[in-house]
């Protein structure tokens, strides 16, 4: 009876596995299947089973939300480390790593265009950079993006997805969400509309100033949204925290965030709603009072 | 006697040492010695706060006789009247707010108040402020706006409070709502930082024409032991990161993220009140006057490039060109 006799042969997986190409399949860390990489991407990368949203590069943000051929703006800013910080690591090495690895010079992409044929600046922040915590740079290009948003007469748009302020540039990382917020009050008062679309994660000093500050604030589902980080409340409380806490759908609840949106309808419902904040193809509303002057553009 | 902070021992030493030549029976010659020990321990006290290092300026600001803003709001108002509530929820005790004469003209006064005996701190949260606290100073400050009263603030707390009715009442929008309107209320606004300046919990109250500081304040983006549990991943290396943050304000003020530093007395402000009082009064006041000879266009303008100007080009951050290698631009996949 040798029925229950194992043949014992060694573990040999790793030639097998590596025929198959290194990023050919991604498995859903919610539903657990595994997805052709092709078939992900071709869905915003948005599990097609269980709709779990994978988080999204800034720069894929921009593509899937913009029109063809948008502008890129303040591409070259770079912090040049003002506090000189060291903690078990220079800053300024973490700076040149996280450089090299995204190919961008800081957390956040801006790009100008348009959405469905009305007249954007889109900010995006990127996660795999520092985090997407926000520093001078991050904090000098939403600024900026909200002045040039006003100066065009165009919407603004800003996609978070960050931690929080960047610890390693101490206060001036602080004093960007006074920075930003001022320049979205500009851009309130001179009647233009602001979108703020809140991703996985949208936390700290991100969610204390211009991701709460949107006309509308739409969220992906199930994003993690807050002031506070969940292990910091549940060191304060000294209690677990219920299940779905700070998620998009406990927000909307309580009243803070306008809609949870679908990222495969995100681009239609953002186009939507500007159209119903009564933003016009540019060509349709000849803007009387911002004439361009001659405006310093870069890309 | 004042509780006495760790880097304070020398001093402590003479104390114990005129405690005991007082027990003794009093002559002229001891009355001599006791005087000399005194003055010893007041130039030892100025030595010592002269050099302090950043995490003892964190203990400074945190120095539970330290004065709180009522004990500067008793000092510098006539008749104070707090007033209550955000109108939405409920009133929060961790921030106070109300009217007062100063120096005989009606002005807003808002700000953290943490207290002193155990009673009070646990009264005020332990100036911990939930989202009704920034809401209701922002109805204050609505108020002085529309009847032309200039704003005070005094900054003193750790943090905005990070607990479940925080988050689940919008703390977050709470602050960035303060951010966006105090920039562009039509009314002049001082902010005093006297104590902590704990990040958004502290900045929800602080956006002004003047940011001034106490000499031994701090304004931090994260406290020194939460940096150091995160960067160090150990929290006890929060002397290290006190030094690296910059949050004292002579650095602050060097950076360009506040206007004055204003002066504390020897030793401290927790050890002589009303001299402490005194040097924020004429502090607050010489930049009152100077906000109220201003236009309110020129003042709200001001207001904007001073914030607008932190963390500039050349400080904080080069102006490179695009990376070598990026994408061309307006390329839609």
């Amino acid at each position: 009876m040798a029925w229950f006799k194992k043949a014992r042969r060694p573990i040999a997986a790793p030639e097998q596995a590596s025929r198959v190409p290194e990023g050919l399949w991604v498995k859903c860390p919610s539903c657990n299947k595994a997805i052709y990489n092709k078939d992900l991407l071709a869905s915003l990368s948005v599990c097609p089973r269980c709709a779990h949203h994978f988080r999204l590069s800034a720069a894929d943000r921009l593509r899937m939300l913009l029109d063809g051929g948008w502008t890129e703006h303040d591409a070259g800013l770079r912090s040049t480390d003002p506090l000189t910080f060291t903690d078990t690591k220079a800053y300024r090495d973490r700076l040149s790593k996280a450089i090299a690895a995204t190919g961008l010079n800081d957390a956040i992409i801006v790009g100008s265009g348009t959405i469905e044929g009305l007249p954007a600046v889109v900010a995006a922040m990127e996660y795999s950079f520092i985090g997407g915590s926000m520093g001078v740079v991050v904090g000098e290009k939403i600024t900026r993006a909200a002045e040039r948003a006003c100066a065009e007469r165009a919407a603004l748009i800003v996609v978070s997805c960050s931690g929080g302020a960047r610890m390693m540039e101490g206060t001036l990382s602080l004093m960007q969400m006074a920075k930003i917020s001022a320049a979205l009050g500009r851009l309130d008062r001179a009647g233009l509309p602001y979108l703020s679309i809140l991703t996985d994660p949208t936390t700290g000093g991100v969610a204390a100033s211009f991701a709460m500050l949107g006309d509308l604030n739409i969220a992906e589902p199930k994003a993690l949204i807050g002031f506070a980080g969940p292990r910091v409340i549940e060191q304060t409380i000294r209690q677990k925290l219920p299940e779905g806490f700070q998620r998009s759908e406990f927000l909307l609840e309580k009243g803070f965030i306008d809609l949870i949106v679908d990222r495969r309808e995100l681009k239609a419902t953002v186009a939507r709603s500007l159209r119903l904040l009564g933003v016009g193809p540019r060509s349709t509303t000849p803007p009387a009072t911002a004439v361009p002057t001659g405006d310093e553009s870069d890309a | 006697m004042a509780e006495l902070l760790d880097f304070e021992e020398p001093i402590a030493v003479l104390q114990k040492e005129i405690e005991a030549l007082r027990l003794m029976p009093s002559t002229p010659e001891r009355l001599a010695a006791i005087q000399q020990l005194e003055d010893r321990a007041t130039s030892l006290r100025v030595e010592i706060y002269a050099t302090l290092k950043p995490w003892q300026r964190v203990q400074v600001a945190r120095h539970p006789n330290r004065p709180c803003m009522l004990d500067y709001v008793e000092r510098l108002f006539q008749e104070f009247t707090e007033v209550h509530g955000d109108r939405r929820f409920a009133d929060d005790t961790a921030i106070v707010a109300g009217f007062g004469l100063y120096h005989g003209q009606p002005a807003a006064v808002v700000g953290h108040q943490k207290g002193r005996d155990t009673k009070q701190k646990i009264y005020r949260n332990f100036g911990y402020a939930r989202p009704e606290g920034y809401r209701k100073a922002m109805r204050v400050m609505k108020l002085a706006e529309k009847f032309r009263e200039p704003v005070i603030v005094f900054i003193d707390t750790p943090a905005a409070y990070p607990g479940i009715e925080s988050e689940e009442r919008g703390v977050a929008e709470a602050i960035a709502v303060n951010l966006r309107e105090m920039a562009l209320l039509d009314t002049p606004i001082v902010v005093v930082v006297c104590g902590e300046g704990g990040s958004g919990g502290a900045l929800g109250l602080a956006v002004g024409d003047r940011v001034l500081m106490q000499e031994f304040g701090i304004y931090s983006v994260i406290p020194p032991e939460g940096c150091a549990a995160i960067l160090w991943r150990d929290a006890q290396r929060k002397v290290e990161a006190a030094e690296a943050l910059k949050i004292t304000a002579p650095d602050l003020l060097a950076l360009g993220l506040i206007d004055e530093v204003v002066k504390e007395p020897p030793g401290g402000a927790h050890l002589d009140y009303d001299r402490a009082a005194a040097l924020v009064d004429e502090a607050v006041g010489r930049h009152l006057a100077e906000l109220q000879a201003m236009t309110s266009e020129a003042r709200l303008d001001a207001r904007y490039d001073k914030f607008r100007d932190m963390g500039h080009a050349g400080q904080s951050f080069v102006d490179e060109g695009a990376p070598a290698g990026s994408r061309a631009p307006g390329q839609a996949g």
